[in-house]
């Protein structure tokens, strides 16, 4: 069900996306910050994954964890 | 013959995951088909952490190597091996009437990033065992980015196979499979500002108790009103449905520093709702230098069917699950606060001439629970405590990591 609800989001995403009055207003060449290395979710994968495991073990609750979004592409 | 046949089973099994998987690949391949722009394989580098958790009178410590290697531009290949050395007097060891144990998990992992077109592709495979637990884990990731690169998409899924078994118990071995589900859209709202929205599905089923775990309940009651208690192993139902969606945020601030921010929403079939919130400031300094201040706090509610203290041998908690119990404290009503810090710095010496960066990190982290109806059974146990009326349980555990990262 809340797979369901995400990908009517994305769809929704990708129809207004489609729209041509709606136009990326962050060009390449302005995503020098974006670039920089503190703005990365997680900067250390593999620290990252044991911190979530640490939480995982101990804690009812699992997954969304950081990382399965995919970067920016702004390299 | 016996062997032959198992082999046979195994391979026939893992032809049916792989074309499965294919299927998947398949259908996740046409949904990005129409979609184009640029994508980036991950970083050339290599990560040694180590890592220590000391709470609760368990310390687990050991290494961690991952190894990543990319080639042509296209295509990405990593390998890490993974430690835990655990040494455990936690409360459920000691009140189950066990002293002091020590084991190791190994677990070691090969993936591949293929970027095509403007496509990424993740595959990756994992294996981990210790003396009562195996697992394989096969998981595959799709990625795209769109809308002039502001927006990312993704969709995953992870299959696990596991097998639970039970130290000095040879005849008890019994299965547990886990699939996860999730998708993902990262989008760039400003020249300072990122988002990122997850949504992961996770289906458990098979074996998913602790085959070491038991209950209390209320043996007898004395005319003075004390009681005795009795012990039977916990049981759980065989499958548990979960849902979490988290949402998370990089904000760059005026001067060279960010601010991150995470919200997660989880939610159960056995009935529990949790959700947890962080808050990390990064700041670097003096050019090598780097800070981050972080403070998260987690809470959730009991399953249906836990309870600290049953009131009769084969209780009941609740109508509709009446044949399930548990005592674990991770089913139990608490919360838990960390704050945590951690201190960078990145060498300037290039001491080899492929070698770009070197990075050395330092994270310390101090996680504090505490347990809401979990009772401190090992303090009536030591006769500290009335039986039953035990304090609520609470403990604090450090967590500490050393990461250095090379990157060429």
């Amino acid at each position: 069900m809340l797979l369901k609800r995400a990908l009517s989001i994305i769809i929704f995403f990708f129809a207004l996306s489609g729209c041509k009055s709606l136009q990326p207003w962050v060009k390449p060449h302005q995503r020098g910050i974006l670039a920089d290395s503190i703005m990365a979710f997680d900067v250390d994968p593999a620290s990252a994954k044991y911190m979530n495991h640490v939480y995982e073990a101990r804690e009812a609750a699992r997954g969304a964890e950081s990382g399965a979004g995919g970067g920016c592409g702004c390299n | 013959m016996v062997v032959i046949s198992r082999r046979l089973e195994t391979t026939c099994y893992c032809l049916f995951k792989f074309t499965q998987l294919t299927k998947l690949f398949s259908i996740l391949l046409l949904l990005v088909a129409g979609l184009s722009h640029a994508a980036v394989l991950p970083e050339d580098r290599t990560d040694m952490l180590y890592h220590a958790y000391d709470g609760g009178g368990v310390e687990i410590t050991g290494p961690s190597v991952l190894v990543r290697k990319g080639f042509k531009d296209t295509i990405s290949f990593s390998a890490s091996y993974y430690v835990d050395k655990v040494s455990s007097a936690s409360i459920d060891v000691l009140t189950a009437g066990s002293t002091l144990y020590t084991e190791e998990r190994t677990e070691t992992g090969v993936g591949v990033d293929y970027l095509y077109n403007k496509t990424m592709l993740k595959l990756n495979l994992s294996t981990s065992t210790e003396n009562d637990y195996e697992a394989e884990t096969v998981s595959f990731n799709v990625s795209q980015d769109f809308f002039g690169d502001m927006s990312t998409l993704s969709f995953g899924y992870t299959q696990g196979d596991d097998v639970v078994m039970q130290n000095n118990n040879d005849t008890f071995r019994e299965d547990k499979q886990t699939k996860r589900y999730r998708i993902g859209l990262t989008q760039v709202l400003t020249r300072k500002w990122i988002v990122n929205v997850v949504a992961e599905s996770v289906i458990d089923q098979g074996f998913i108790n602790n085959p070491y775990r038991s209950v209390r309940y209320i043996d007898s009651v004395a005319n003075d009103g004390s009681i005795t208690v009795g012990r039977q192993p916990e049981h759980y139902p065989s499958t548990r449905n979960s849902d979490a969606v988290a949402i998370r945020s990089m904000y760059r601030l005026p001067y060279r520093a960010a601010i991150r921010a995470e919200y997660r929403y989880f939610s159960d079939s056995w009935g529990i709702k949790a959700d947890n919130f962080e808050l990390r400031y990064i700041h670097p300094f003096k050019s090598n230098w780097s800070l981050e201040f972080r403070a998260r706090a987690y809470s959730q509610n009991e399953a249906d069917f836990f309870s600290d203290m049953f009131e009769y041998f084969d209780a009941e908690t609740d109508d509709s699950r009446k044949e399930f119990r548990a005592r674990d404290k991770e089913m139990s009503a608490f919360s838990d606060n960390t704050l945590g810090i951690t201190v960078g710095y990145e060498f300037d010496d290039k001491y080899l001439p492929f070698v770009e960066k070197t990075t050395l990190k330092i994270y310390w982290d101090r996680i504090m629970f505490d347990y809401d109806n979990f009772r401190n059974w090992n303090l009536s146990i030591i006769g500290e405590a009335e039986l039953g009326n035990e304090p609520f349980y609470s403990f604090d555990a450090d967590v500490l990591r050393i990461n250095l990262a090379i990157s060429y």
